[in-house]
């Protein structure tokens, strides 16, 4: 069966998360798409595409190119661009129609690469996911590429994992958090992947903090390759200390943890994304709805995945919340007399509600 | 500012091959965003309800152009994921889908606008077979077969073909010889343009679904004897709906050009009957506002770009011979603009052509001087001017009000400047948005 909304929107794709994950890191992205589809992208799931100038690029692909299997289109188009825009790196995606053509990317990777002498990467999208899909291994890709080791930053070095602006905005979220982080002890060695991302520093941190799925794949990377544990969750509202605790304890014992999927009772409802909601309902009590795919680990028992509005809707007219903390497009769905916490998700509603959305950190969760 | 790079973004025109002004390659996205897409488009059909069945990445981008519009409540959708491209099942999850949306939905539609996607044509979809089922299953609803295929759009260009799909709800009606359509425009006509004029003088009623205000004002255009298109995005819906109802259809296109303008008027009349009046206080107004626009403007660099104007060449002429300093147009073709392309090739070879999506006019802004009169949305934002002359479409200028129009409006753009990114970041020009 489909998935079918009457009015709710879905989720920004993986095209989007790999375009969004790799953003200020240099290089060019490109996604064979249509001419126009890039603009989806730069409306509507980018808030520093006015800002900040990103080679951001579609190829824009034809019918007859599709038809006729035309690839050296493609790469001769990539070429050309990375001879004019001299990138640090290149990485190619995919949308549904070179999905349904067979488009071998690793191998018109491969080809840009020898052509140009610059790195140049696939990652394997259709446009068929969401966002996190995308941006989790777009963030494992660079990690693998360019991650090195080197020396251990002194005291606890922490490296943020899965800030993006579909996640958190433009809302000073991923700041904050850098100040949480010194404030109590910590430093910053790399934060994948706004700012000052220092990427190839990720390997030097003593754990990683992992604050969206997106950074799920990287953590578990540098966890598996060199040995970095990593904590999964947003320190917010009472969550704050026990996260700081957490990755006091991950640097010294080397085991991973999970505070995003600590609950307390409460009859409220949080909807979102897996580690941020999850961190919001552990801060304040309830339970969590995923309408995005959850690591195990990520989610708690009793939580519920709600992958379609049908699904979103049974399950509130079930658990009758006195409140729901959601984005506001939310508010179509829930029953009645139960009360919306606005908490605007970039990844769903956009630039709709673009000035809402709160700097959580420190946030007294309700 | 060319040298460097392997794909150029600006040519000169003497230089410019216009059957192919510039290589195609990888596309940059301008941050202006007046231009309407098919979701602007579809929401001027009163009752009507639109669903797409798109991958989740073509989805994202028409599901926020409605939030956007404050109308989430009119679009719904079905995700196409994998298994539906493979398991046979690609129509009847339309059909399951679509089913499932109308018994959501609050209120019955009249008109359900139904697009597919790329991948959908590409899979071989019976799309008339889906409508076919459907129009069974819910036999007062009229369902329409829309497009969403960017894919496609050398062969089935997106934005006419909405355009034409727009009408195909339209039955036919006995025929009113004094009834008029407008087909194919984004926004009404300017009130004061002669096109009106001369229509309601003669006792035409002059019917436009920008102006209807309900579904039953839509369905009453299936009696006008004739249907007038004026942009080149509605010509085939105006020869569609002609054919299919047995009327007669003119197409008028916009010009810059004193004579294509007479000619269009003259078509006009013969075609209704009626005599054609004399334009000459049309003209020396258009030449006033004009005097007055070149007065103020002054030597300022005049930019002006193919969002604005469908005949971007033409434009650059007229103003040119009227003594502005047009020094750029921005312009990915010159299709259908052949005549005044050549002609402005001689009398102004140094003038600039600019590709619109060309990956190396990302920092194009950076470097701009800010002091151009822009004509157009692309033009304000690469060449950094707040001078801009905020219009998709043609705005709804037609004829020589149109010039005069146009003429105030820079004279106005140039002495007010605008605060650009608010401008350009409202999606659709003239349309409902939650951002302001």
């Amino acid at each position: 069966m489909s998935i079918v909304s009457a009015v709710l929107p879905c989720y920004a794709a993986d095209t989007a998360g790999v375009c969004s994950a790799l953003y200020e890191m240099g290089g060019m992205t490109v996604v064979h798409d249509a001419s126009g589809c890039n603009s989806t992208y730069a409306t509507h799931d980018e808030p520093r595409w006015e800002t900040v100038h990103a080679d951001i690029y579609i190829s824009a692909l034809t019918e007859m190119d599709a038809i006729m299997g035309n690839d050296g289109k493609f790469i001769a188009d990539v070429t050309a661009a990375a001879h004019d825009r001299k990138p640090k790196f290149i990485a190619i995606c995919g949308s549904p129609m070179p999905m349904m053509t067979g488009t071998d990317f690793d191998a018109a990777a491969a080809e840009i690469e020898a052509r140009t002498g610059l790195r140049c990467f696939a990652i394997h999208t259709n446009g068929m996911n969401d966002y996190l899909a995308g941006a989790a291994d777009a963030l494992l890709a660079v990690t693998q590429e360019f991650a090195q080791i080197r020396e251990k930053a002194k005291g606890i070095g922490v490296s943020i994992l899965g800030a993006t602006p579909l996640d958190f905005g433009l809302s000073g979220t991923v700041g904050s958090l850098r100040t949480w982080l010194t404030e109590n002890g910590f430093s910053v060695v790399s934060c994948l992947a706004v700012g000052q991302i220092d990427l190839e520093h990720a390997a030097s941190a003593s754990v990683s903090l992992v604050i969206s799925q997106t950074g799920l794949k990287a953590a578990q990377y540098l966890h598996a390759r060199f040995g970095i544990p990593y904590v999964c969750g947003l320190p917010v509202g009472t969550l704050a200390p026990v996260i700081a605790d957490a990755l006091r304890r991950s640097a010294q014992t080397g085991a991973c943890a999970f505070p995003c999927a600590m609950r307390k009772p409460g009859d409220h409802v949080v909807i979102g994304e897996g580690i941020a909601a999850g961190s919001v309902a552990a801060a304040s009590g309830g339970r969590v709805l995923h309408p995005l795919a959850c690591a195990p680990q990520i989610a708690h028992p009793d939580d519920l995945h709600v992958p379609d509005e049908r699904s979103v809707k049974e399950a509130l007219e079930g658990l009758q919340p006195a409140q729901v903390t959601a984005d506001p497009f939310y508010r179509y769905v829930l029953p009645k007399g139960t009360r919306l916490n606005a908490l605007p998700h970039f990844a769903f509603s956009g630039r709709c509600f673009e000035t809402e959305i709160p700097d959580l950190i420190g946030r007294a969760c309700r | 500012m060319n040298t460097q790079y392997e794909r150029p973004p600006f040519i000169r025109i003497a230089d410019a091959d216009r059957t192919a002004l510039f290589a195609e390659g990888l596309e940059y996205n301008t941050p202006a965003r007046g231009m309407w897409n098919i979701v602007h488009t579809g929401m001027l059909l009163p009752g009507a309800h639109q669903v797409y069945a798109c991958a989740q990445g073509c989805l994202r981008g028409v599901i926020l152009t409605a939030a956007e519009m404050n109308a989430l409540d009119r679009l719904s959708w079905i995700a196409v994921s994998e298994q539906d491209l493979f398991d046979g099942t690609l129509e009847q999850s339309i059909i399951d889908g679509t089913a499932e949306i109308i018994g959501r939905l609050p209120r019955r539609p009249r008109v359900i606008l139904l697009y597919l996607s790329c991948i959908h044509l590409f899979a071989g979809v019976d799309f008339p077979a889906v409508i076919d089922a459907l129009s069974e299953m819910f036999p007062d609803i009229h369902f329409t077969d829309c497009y969403m295929t960017p894919t496609m759009r050398k062969t089935v260009a997106p934005a006419v073909k909405m355009a034409e799909q727009l009408y195909d709800a339209l039955q036919p009606l006995p025929v009113n010889g004094k009834s008029v359509n407008i087909i194919g425009n984004d926004r009404p006509t300017q009130p004061d343009c002669e096109l009106l004029r001369i229509l309601r003088e003669n006792g035409f009623t002059v019917r436009d679904l920008t102006e209807c205000r309900t579904h039953a004002d839509y369905l009453q255009m299936a009696e006008s004897a004739h249907n007038l298109t004026y942009l080149p995005v509605g010509r085939q819906a105006g020869e569609t709906l002609s054919r299919r109802l047995g009327t007669k259809h003119l197409h008028l296109p916009v010009s810059y050009d004193y004579d294509t303008i007479t000619a269009n008027y003259r078509v006009l009349c013969d075609a209704l009957a009626i005599p054609c009046p004399d334009f000459s206080a049309d003209i020396a107004a258009a030449e006033q506002a004009l005097g007055e626009a070149r007065r103020v403007i002054g030597d300022a660099p005049v930019v002006i770009d193919y969002t604005a104007v469908p005949c971007p060449f033409s434009l650059a002429e007229m103003l040119l011979l009227h003594g502005f300093s047009v020094q750029c147009v921005i312009a990915d073709s010159a299709a259908g603009e052949e005549t005044a392309f050549d002609r402005l090739a001689a009398a102004a070879p140094d003038l600039l052509i600019c590709q619109a999506v060309n990956v190396n006019m990302l920092h194009a802004h950076e470097s701009a001087s800010g002091d151009a009169l822009c004509i157009g949305q692309k033009a304000a934002y690469y060449f950094a001017s707040d001078r801009f002359v905020n219009i998709v479409m043609n705005g709804g200028f037609y004829g020589f009000a149109g010039i005069r129009a146009l003429a105030l409006a820079m004279t106005d753009a140039f002495l007010h400047p605008k605060d650009r990114r608010a401008v350009l970041r409202h999606k659709g020009i003239g349309c409902e948005s939650c951002l302001s």
